[in-house]
């Protein structure tokens, strides 16, 4: 029986083998990605961290000892058994606050960098792809983005749509695609010169086919990598806005217009568990989300098979 | 074959380069350079010269990956075109990649690589692609179990052979094969070439294949062609090629071949009769 | 290469443009009025409308453009403040000097700073000395400059009353240079603390990949000794992809100096920038947009040409990107 009928007659099939077989097959390697990953102490602890923050923004209602915008009686008051983080000159609760507060930043973080992958890649994915004008058009949009420094376009933009979170999260998504778009776009170009993607090409797939199985899952660690340092600097152009006055308005809180308040130099001086905490949380959680981008880098270098 | 399965006639790719002041002036780079040939149904030609001389590049305009400039191609007497019949072209005429690193999906398990061509032009039934994947796989010499592993868990032969397979899966009759073995260890090259051979023989495939150096293709070519700076310099049966080769380029590269014993070496160039 | 830099400064003229337009299109699609924060609301409408016209907010838009783009490039004017009726290139000229002088100032001792420990942390690496400096400038890109500042006016102008925390000199006084260094201090360290957090990693990273390149084997290989091998061989190589850090810098410090500048009562740029936006003056914010575009631009342009003059493989990149 020959191979030839083997291979269009499939009955035949398990018939006699004249193969010429390859050597053994290596033994499988598997928890390669977890394992560079966890040799990071410092992500794995800003993960936990992240973990804890998350909790407290789905459960505040839960974990909060009161609610956000409860009023006691004392004004101004220092930490004490009953307000562990003091209250501030409206008699709030700082500390819940604080746990509300961990909502506007971890939706900030997560769903402004979303709206910015999704418009930055598609738009990166058509440019390298298809070359030509397209490429040039949208290219020059993204000078055009890129030449407005960032934080003062922001401001202008928010002071214009209007403060808010809501307001803050499409401001934040729909200015930050441009690196988002020019770091596929790059990897696009390096892609579609692959091998593979010539192969695709030579099998007769469709170009829809070939740009989202085959060209996009292989730029997602890239994405993945930018839009991790991409949440920290969304928690923090948030917070600036907020401080600002621009941001999320109170009454609702925010760690941003929590340290607003310390703008004045008597709340500065006299009541620093008012900023302090808020300040302290900006910062552990945007270093959590810088140690872990790390890491993801490390253990996502396709370079790197220790 | 008696008919012939791929006609070449003055084949041009140029690729304009923009130089001068604020580029406005134009030239070419004359990859491909008025190629004719004939490829025979079941006839395997090798190509050969050296690095940059065009040869990749003329394989790949055959399949359409790169842009014709000018001249004609035609496959099975009807003229190629790629931009309106990729999807049935793709069934006839297939390539094998030098780089088995870069020239398979890394994010796809070699399952799912040989299933997508199957799924896409519908070659076999739904349910019956997982038994052609397995038959593909055992085609080439892998185990059935290669399936659930991805391309980087692979040694270079044996990526090779995947890259084969997937070839194979439209089930073309003619296949371009890119400098196939050049990126592996010299003994996997033997399997490898045996490989082909055998598909050659039981699959009734034609092969234009593409090397470096002429030992490569002595083994498996019926006719071997000699390319240089991007021109066909000489064309003509293996056996002529190494007997009685015609052009000095030629000559220059039988001497770059090793032969057991270098007394026996047939032809023996002069100094600087090469330097045309 | 001058066909180079005529390119590169052609291809910034669309995008300047594209600047102008976007900002056009921002401050038409802004919500209120500049007249309604100049008059009072019980002023009759007919007034109203003659304000409007006096200020020429009351042509179409497109024809607003043209003649906001006609002053511009014929008389470098960018018209009058909607506020202070005073012409938005004389307030920004104002207001340049004390941004530079402290964007400037930053950046210079950031890099310094930035580049030797960069550096020494990727010779010395997965050392203790490489964790702190690491360390260090995670916290520097961590931290948020507000943040920071407050910190520092609490500890260093409260507590301590060592540095003055608000404004460029005394209160009734000239300044002298001692003075306004003196007020300097605690912005610079704040935007110090950012840019030599950022770049300290990209120096350490790009050292790196520099180290474990062949032809650095080879020196070590030759016998070099391996001070002289990080220091002759590698810190050259090194050295080039950090020039792009200055045209990527300057923007984030413009953004930067908005919030500083707010904090400390700097008297620049940014500062006139919030308070622009605050009281929607809108010819001032385009104004200031349009000059802190056209910074970012000439020093994007000016880091390619350097980038291409210093390292010859972009010269050759750059031509083989074009063969196609």
């Amino acid at each position: 029986m020959s191979l030839f009928k083997r291979y269009f007659n499939k009955k035949a099939y398990d018939a006699e083998k004249t193969v010429i077989w390859s050597e053994e097959l290596p033994a499988p390697s598997k928890g390669l990605f977890l394992k560079r990953f966890k040799k990071h102490k410092l992500a794995l602890f800003g993960f936990w961290f992240l973990v804890a923050v998350a909790i407290c923004a789905i459960f505040a209602p839960l974990l909060a000892p009161y609610e956000q915008n409860e009023m006691s009686a004392q004004f101004s008051a220092a930490p004490s058994m009953e307000h562990w983080l003091g209250t501030d000159q409206v008699g709030r609760d700082v500390l819940s606050r604080l746990i509300y507060a961990a909502r506007v930043s971890l939706m900030v973080g997560l769903f402004s960098i979303a709206i910015a992958a999704v418009i930055g890649t598609v738009l990166g994915l058509l440019a390298g792809y298809f070359g030509g004008i397209i490429d040039g058009i949208i290219m020059r949009i993204t000078d055009v983005f890129m030449s407005f420094p960032y934080i003062i376009f922001i401001l202008v933009v928010a002071s214009i749509v209007g403060p808010g979170l809501t307001n803050i999260i499409i401001i934040l998504g729909v200015l930050g695609w441009p690196s988002i778009a020019r770091l596929v776009r790059g990897n696009v170009l390096a892609l579609k010169q692959s091998d593979y993607v010539k192969a695709s090409v030579a099998l007769g797939y469709s170009t829809p086919r070939i740009l989202f199985k085959h060209i996009l899952p292989n730029t997602v660690a890239p994405i993945l990598i930018y839009a991790t340092s991409g949440v920290a600097g969304a928690i923090l152009d948030e917070a600036a806005l907020s401080f600002l006055g621009l941001g999320v308005q109170p009454p609702d809180a925010s760690w941003g217009n929590m340290l607003s308040s310390a703008q004045s130099i008597s709340i500065l001086t006299d009541l620093p568990w008012l900023w302090i905490p808020a300040g302290l949380m900006i910062l552990f959680t945007v270093l959590s989300v810088n140690y872990i981008g790390d890491a993801l880098r490390d253990a996502l270098d396709p370079r790197n098979t220790k | 074959m008696n008919k012939p399965l791929l006609v070449l006639a003055n084949v041009k790719t140029y690729y304009p380069v923009k130089t001068g002041f604020m580029n406005l002036k134009t030239d070419y780079i004359k990859a491909v350079d008025d190629v004719s040939f004939e490829l025979m149904a079941g006839e395997t030609l090798g190509l050969v010269g050296e690095s940059g001389c065009g040869k990749s590049t003329l394989g790949r305009t055959i399949i359409g990956l790169e842009p014709l400039t000018e001249g004609r191609i035609l496959f099975n007497g009807n003229e190629l075109n790629f931009k309106t019949e990729r999807v049935s072209l793709s069934k006839q005429i297939q390539i094998v990649f030098q780089d088995p690193y870069s020239s398979l999906n890394p994010r796809q398990t070699v399952g799912k690589l040989l299933a997508e061509p199957l799924h896409v032009h519908k070659i076999v039934a739904k349910n019956e692609v997982e038994t052609e994947v397995e038959r593909l796989l055992e085609l080439v010499g892998l185990p059935k179990t290669a399936k659930e592993r991805y391309p980087h868990e692979f040694s270079g032969g044996q990526r090779q052979r995947i890259g084969i397979a997937r070839a194979l899966a439209l089930r073309p009759k003619l296949i371009i094969c890119d400098e196939p073995v050049s990126a592996l260890d010299v003994s996997i090259q033997a399997q490898i070439m045996n490989l082909f051979k055998q598909l050659q023989q039981e699959l009734g495939l034609t092969y234009l294949f593409i090397a470096h150096g002429l030992g490569a293709v002595k083994y498996i070519s019926d006719r071997i062609a000699v390319m240089y700076a991007g021109k066909i310099v000489e064309i003509g049966s293996a056996e002529q090629i190494f007997t009685n080769p015609q052009h000095d380029y030629t000559k220059k590269l039988l001497n770059a071949y090793p032969v057991p014993d270098p007394r026996k070496r047939s032809i023996v160039v002069q100094q600087g009769q090469n330097d045309a | 290469m001058l066909g180079y830099i005529l390119r590169r400064l052609f291809i910034a003229v669309p995008v300047l443009f594209g600047v102008t337009v976007i900002n056009f299109i921002i401050m038409k699609m802004a919500p209120g009025n500049p007249v309604d924060m100049l008059v009072s609301p019980k002023l009759p409408e007919a007034a109203r409308q003659a304000k409007m016209a006096e200020l020429g907010l009351d042509d179409s838009a497109v024809s607003q453009y043209i003649s906001w783009m006609k002053n511009l490039l014929f008389h470098g004017d960018l018209g009058y403040s909607m506020i202070t009726f005073q012409p938005v290139t004389d307030m920004i000229m104002d207001r340049l000097g004390p941004t530079i002088l402290i964007m400037g100032t930053s950046l210079i001792l950031g890099l310094f700073i930035a580049i030797p420990i960069g550096i020494l942390s990727a010779t010395k690496q997965y050392t203790k000395l490489d964790y702190f400096f690491v360390t260090g400038s995670f916290l520097g890109i961590s931290i948020p400059n507000f943040f920071l500042s407050l910190v520092l006016v609490y500890v260093f102008a409260i507590q301590l009353n060592w540095l003055p925390s608000s404004g460029m000199k005394d209160i009734g006084t000239t300044g002298s240079v001692w003075t306004v260094l003196l007020h300097m201090v605690l912005p610079v360290i704040v935007l110090v603390a950012n840019v030599a957090g950022r770049n300290i990693r990209y120096v350490r990273s790009s050292m790196l990949e520099i180290l474990g390149q062949d032809y650095l084997r080879t020196a070590r290989a030759k016998g070099l000794k391996e001070s002289r091998v990080v220091n002759k061989h590698a810190m050259r190589n090194a050295l080039i992809p950090i020039v792009t850090i200055i045209g990527l810098e300057i923007p984030i410090l413009f953004g930067g100096a908005v919030v500083i500048e707010q904090i400390f009562s700097w008297p620049g740029i940014g500062q006139l920038t919030l308070s622009s936006i605050m009281s929607r003056d809108y010819s001032t914010i385009m104004g200031l947009n349009l000059v802190a575009a056209f910074v970012v631009i000439a020093a994007n342009i000016l880091t390619d040409i350097v980038y291409a003059i210093v390292d010859p493989r972009i010269r050759k990149s750059y031509l083989g990107a074009s063969k196609r």
